[in-house]
């Protein structure tokens, strides 16, 4: 095996080439997880995915975390996270992109022009989380109708469930309920 | 190709029962725009989209311009409701997500969990589970080659397939009381251990399997109908394929050799012996093939799981995250706390995140876990296959006839729930 073919790593070579961008880096259950810029994300993703020694050449998966109702510590400055999840088929090995994004300015730029897969991934953020991906080719909603309002994975969204019907509510329930004659049990 | 658009509407956007078509500009061609090329809904309720995929069809002739995926119509939440539930209770929601393929989706989710807090599981559990995996791959590759050929008009082959599927499922529910959305997998190892007729009956199965994979591949591959269909169909170039995110046996039909039983094994998988199958030509054909293939490696994974599962637990005697048995509660007080502590609080998971991926019938099935710190987590993504294989289905079909689509749809193996969770 030559020199070049070595695997680096990617932290080093990170923190040499943005030393600004580049904010923590976090080790847990054998897992790395470099903190970046939000700006400087996708020079970032590209450096990962063309630099020999790194060349983190598959988007195994974008996925956004709410913070909500935390208040923002030094770690996690912001509310809302999105993470990037390479993998490397040539030297079998996983890292984690993570940037954190503000409420009040909730975008990121895409990374369609990273890898095309980043296409479905990056609308289905914007549609759960309500994250917008900056220059994403095709911003429609993708989970949710076209005319949903809201973005439902935010931890603000209350889960919508029914109340369960004992024998000392079930009519103060259906009194409420917009259901026909023959769902009443009262008469 | 005649124009047909009426002098008077030439130019003008055309006003379609959903609406303007002025909100596709720019995702189908100009001439959609003019009328000039035909516009057209395949699905939700088509047959052969395999589950409620609408496809928005721009055709020329019979040619496929445009193909615009859209998904959504069951979407069920799933991601937002585990995040009210403590872990262990969201493990009977992640059977919901790929519907053909539930124990797959347990795993990742419980390895997710015992990734997280470091929870050691048995080994006789780590067996039993690559047992049930291979067995999930099977049955699912069973519903596949089924409906696959079906839409391409062998009607004998799905029944055959759906024959076999009928013995994993009586297998399914010896293990857990439910022929597919089992939960059998749990934080730390299994529900209960195997019952008395299960291994008698995955011996039948082994023993005639491979002469019934082996018949269906006598109905199809010197079929020249199913060959002239499938061979050069839908081509997608290794390179292509990784950049769209394409993963499992649809990745490996274009030759790409990463299975992540391999590459990051996990369980008990790098004690087996096994091949990776690889495509050449990344064609409808070659996806067939590698499938094909998986049927006998499976069989092959089974077999040696199967002559050699060690004694012991089949759960974690961890006893801050997995209960105690029912028999201790009545001899113990502390298993009666701890029995009472999961049952009603749960257990904590950190305020960590936690990325895992395994190999799934379809392809890579990754699961990233926030935890709070407390019984619940935070946030629970559920990368899935079919999503980025149905993303990429545009690419796919264009240029081919809309009876190819049927094809490609089919070889690709989506399955909606998992596309919408």
């Amino acid at each position: 095996m030559t020199q070049q073919t070595q695997p680096a790593n990617p932290v080093e070579l990170l923190k040499e080439r943005f030393p600004e961008a580049v904010k923590y880096v976090k080790q847990f259950a054998n897992e790395t997880t470099i903190v970046v810029e939000r700006k400087q994300v996708i020079e970032v993703l590209k450096f990962l995915r063309d630099t020999k020694g790194l060349l983190y050449n598959f988007l195994s998966d974008i996925s956004s975390v709410d913070y909500y109702p935390d208040p923002p510590t030094e770690q996690r400055p912001e509310r809302f996270a999105v993470s990037y999840h390479l993998y490397s088929l040539l030297y079998n090995r996983r890292i984690r992109v993570k940037t954190f994004v503000p409420e009040d300015d909730a975008t990121v730029p895409t990374a369609t022009t990273v890898w095309e897969a980043a296409n479905w991934l990056e609308r289905e953020i914007w549609d759960m989380m309500g994250i917008f991906f900056e220059g994403h080719p095709d911003p429609r909603r993708v989970l949710m109708p076209a005319d949903w309002d809201g973005h439902p994975l935010r931890r603000d969204v209350p889960l919508g469930y029914e109340t369960i019907m004992f024998s000392f509510n079930v009519e103060e329930i259906l009194k409420h309920k917009p259901t026909g004659k023959e769902g009443r049990v009262s008469e | 190709m005649v124009m047909t658009v009426p002098e008077s509407q030439q130019g003008k956007a055309i006003e379609s029962w959903q609406g303007q078509v002025e909100e596709l500009r720019g995702l189908v061609s100009e001439r959609a725009m003019t009328g000039e090329t035909l516009l057209l809904n395949m699905g939700p309720h088509h047959p052969s989209t395999h589950g409620v995929l609408r496809l928005l069809l721009e055709l020329d002739g019979e040619e496929i311009i445009t193909c615009l995926p859209d998904v959504g119509f069951l979407h069920t939440g799933i991601e937002k409701t585990i995040e009210s539930k403590q872990y262990e209770k969201g493990v009977a929601l992640t059977d919901r997500v790929d519907y053909l393929a539930p124990m797959n989706n347990n795993t990742v989710f419980v390895m997710a969990i015992e990734k997280m807090l470091a929870l050691d599981v048995p080994e006789r559990a780590q067996v039993i589970r690559v047992i049930c995996l291979e067995l999930t791959r099977i049955q699912s590759h069973l519903v596949w080659l089924g409906t696959h050929a079906l839409d391409m008009g062998a009607m004998s082959a799905f029944l055959y397939c759906f024959r076999e599927r009928e013995l994993i499922l009586d297998m399914f529910e010896m293990l857990s009381g439910q022929r597919m959305m089992g939960s059998y997998i749990r934080p730390g190892g299994l529900w209960r251990d195997l019952p008395d007729e299960f291994l008698p009956a995955l011996q039948h199965f082994v023993d005639i399997f491979p002469r019934r994979v082996d018949d269906y591949e006598a109905l199809l591959v010197n079929n020249p109908i199913w060959r002239d269909r499938t061979e050069g169909i839908g081509v997608v170039e290794p390179e292509e394929a990784l950049a769209l995110g394409m993963t499992g046996p649809t990745l490996r039909a274009s030759g790409v050799n990463w299975d992540i039983r391999k590459a990051e094994p996990y369980l008990t998988y790098p004690r087996y012996d096994f091949n990776v199958p690889l495509g050449e030509h990344g064609d409808v054909y070659d996806r067939f093939w590698v499938r094909m293939q998986e049927f006998r490696e499976s069989i092959k994974i089974i077999k040696q799981a199967m002559k050699n599962i060690p004694g012991g637990p089949v759960r974690s005697q961890n006893r801050k995250y997995v209960p105690p048995p029912r028999a201790e509660l009545g001899r113990s007080m502390e298993a009666v706390i701890h029995h009472f502590k999961l049952w009603t609080e749960g257990f904590s998971a950190p305020d960590e995140e936690v990325y895992v991926a395994i190999e799934g019938p379809r392809g890579e099935v990754g699961c990233y876990l926030h935890g709070t710190g407390g019984t619940k987590p935070r946030r629970v993504h559920l990368k899935t296959p079919s999503f980025m294989h149905i993303s990429a289905l545009g690419k796919m079909s264009q240029g081919h006839m809309i009876a190819d689509l049927v094809g490609i749809i089919g070889s690709v193996d989506i399955v909606l729930g998992d596309s919408d969770r």
